[in-house]
């Protein structure tokens, strides 16, 4: 992870050298380019198809898997996303008149700097990194997803959270008119997720922003969702408009609707069965159909970078 | 009925086996054996066949139990023409289900599935609906049927109690969204309601008769 230091009376995020400058700008036009196809009405509609606007990031090999990844199709129209309803085919079908721009983020809690930002303020002073990176589904199937982003910690730390901040809180847009699925009570909204801190500073910890090189696409979460690689993908929280820093943990969404099924850390382990099925293997999306399921790895194959993390702990007790 | 035995029963017959036709199809265009349009899959081939052949095993447990609530509502013993083809077809879908499970979910590792019938409650009781199911598929001939008698309806009124784990198994292992299996009990709740009624309103009538009986002599 980069260091910062703190004592420059110009905030980082103030200075932007040219690369991350024009990676910026592309962003933006992709956005703006996004929203005259959307404007066009029905063109954009259902369709997957379409390009969307390419980004300008370094692939981040240190840090990704040689596995294929998945196809852009299978990632686009195979996903949770209860906002728009509860069918893994929903999200790609519902989600494709979502306005995910203009956008704004509010930075609140135990940190210096809060207040409501524009998501061009929030993503300015990063570079985009490509990352491939394992997928588990706590339903057990996975997936290889070559992400765009940057670390988490980057940005938080732009914030200076205060000593008292020991946790990071994450919500959705709460908007039944735009998500569907939020007009039925299969969850509490927003969904909220949450990090303990030295898991959002881990420089695993992706800020995504896109998807095979472009603008992540709504059903995926566009335009600014959390990947945490060594965690079930439920932790992923998507279209993030709220970003707090609390002293206690944050109440998470599903552990709120089923304590005794999903917990707070939510860490993939094999060794740990879901309640009503196993968690030692996986049936990975795209293999032969007659290929036998994966085992699941501890940490989904991150152990090596994040154990130490939970270390001293009982992971059958704080799963 | 020359009708009823060569044209409405081959076409509600074909009508039974589209959706295991269409699988078999979406299996053909998965592994790359052929290219028919329209019908995929999805991402995640396994899960929806292990989906629909569950889902078509309840179905047909419904439809088998309406039957006999629509020779009372009609007045016609046709429906119960077609009530051993759609029971059939209830055992014929499960036997689908549980040979996706075991050889492409489970890669047919029998030690798994051991596993999972002991471990996982949702699968214990899928289980025991599959079995039950079998003595009433293997004594659906007519000649069974005459041979066992009485017994054979009380054989057969297991259906019940296997619709029920059916709607069960379901039931247990959705994630949070329970609307689709709520439909099933709602109808199971129905057709098993209908019958308690039914019964008990014979029950009354035998007692009043009965009475009348005594009353006279």
């Amino acid at each position: 992870m980069r260091k910062r230091t703190a004592t420059a009376k110009i905030l980082p995020s103030e200075i932007t050298p040219r690369d991350r400058y024009l990676s910026r700008r592309s962003l933006l036009a992709g956005g703006l380019g996004l929203a005259a196809m959307q404007s066009v009405g029905g063109l954009a509609r259902g369709a997957f198809g379409q390009p969307p606007a390419a980004l300008t990031y370094v692939r981040n090999a240190a840090v990704s898997v040689t596995e294929a990844a998945n196809s852009y199709q299978d990632i686009s129209t195979y996903n949770n996303y209860y906002e728009f309803g509860t069918d893994k085919s929903d999200p790609a079908a519902n989600a494709q008149k979502f306005r995910a721009q203009p956008w704004k983020v509010t930075i609140g809690g135990e940190a210096e700097v809060t207040g409501t930002y524009g998501l061009e303020d929030i993503l300015k002073p990063h570079a985009l990194e490509e990352r491939v990176y394992r997928l588990r589904c706590v339903e057990a199937w996975s997936m290889v997803v070559p992400w765009v982003g940057f670390p988490l910690g980057d940005l938080l730390k732009r914030f200076k959270p205060t000593s008292k901040a020991k946790f990071v809180e994450f919500k959705t847009l709460y908007d039944p008119q735009q998500m569907p699925g939020q007009r039925s009570s299969v969850l509490d909204w927003p969904y909220v997720e949450g990090l303990r801190m030295d898991e959002a500073m881990h420089p695993l910890t992706l800020m995504t922003v896109g998807l095979y090189g472009k603008v992540l696409p709504n059903q995926n979460g566009a335009p600014l969702r959390l990947i945490i690689p060594w965690k079930y993908g439920f932790k992923g929280i998507k279209a993030i408009v709220s970003i707090k820093f609390t002293e206690r943990a944050p109440r998470t969404t599903w552990a709120i609707s089923a304590p005794n099924e999903y917990g707070f850390f939510a860490n993939v382990n094999p060794a740990v069965d879901h309640p009503r099925w196993s968690q030692a293997s996986e049936r990975h999306i795209g293999a032969s159909l007659f290929g036998p399921r994966r085992p699941t790895l501890p940490f989904n194959g991150y152990a090596e970078q994040v154990a130490s993390l939970y270390s001293g702990m009982d992971l059958r007790k704080f799963f | 009925m020359w009708q009823l035995r060569w044209i409405i029963k081959p076409i509600v017959f074909a009508a039974c086996l589209a959706p295991a036709l269409r699988l078999i199809a979406g299996v053909l265009n998965a592994t790359g054996v052929a290219h028919i349009d329209g019908i995929s899959l999805g991402a995640d081939p396994v899960k929806v066949m292990l989906h629909t052949c569950g889902r078509w095993t309840l179905n047909f447990l419904m439809i088998t139990l309406c039957m006999t609530p629509l020779k009372d509502l009609t007045h016609s013993v046709f429906w119960l023409r077609f009530r051993r083809m759609f029971g059939l077809f209830a055992l014929f879908y499960v036997l689908l289900h549980f040979s996706v499970y075991l050889l492409l979910d489970q890669s047919g590792k029998l030690g798994e599935l051991w596993q999972d019938i002991v471990k996982r409650p949702y699968i214990t009781i899928g289980m025991l609906g599959l079995l039950l199911l079998i003595p009433l598929g293997l004594t659906s001939t007519a000649k069974a049927q005459r041979r066992l008698g009485r017994r054979w309806t009380q054989l057969h009124r297991l259906v019940y109690v296997i619709a029920t784990l059916g709607v069960w198994h379901f039931w247990w292992q959705v994630k949070k969204d329970i609307r689709e299996p709520l439909l099933y009990v709602c109808g199971l709740t129905l057709l098993l309601g209908y019958r308690l009624w039914k019964h008990r309103r014979s029950l009354a009538q035998f007692s009043a008769a009965r009475i009348a009986r005594t009353d006279a002599a």
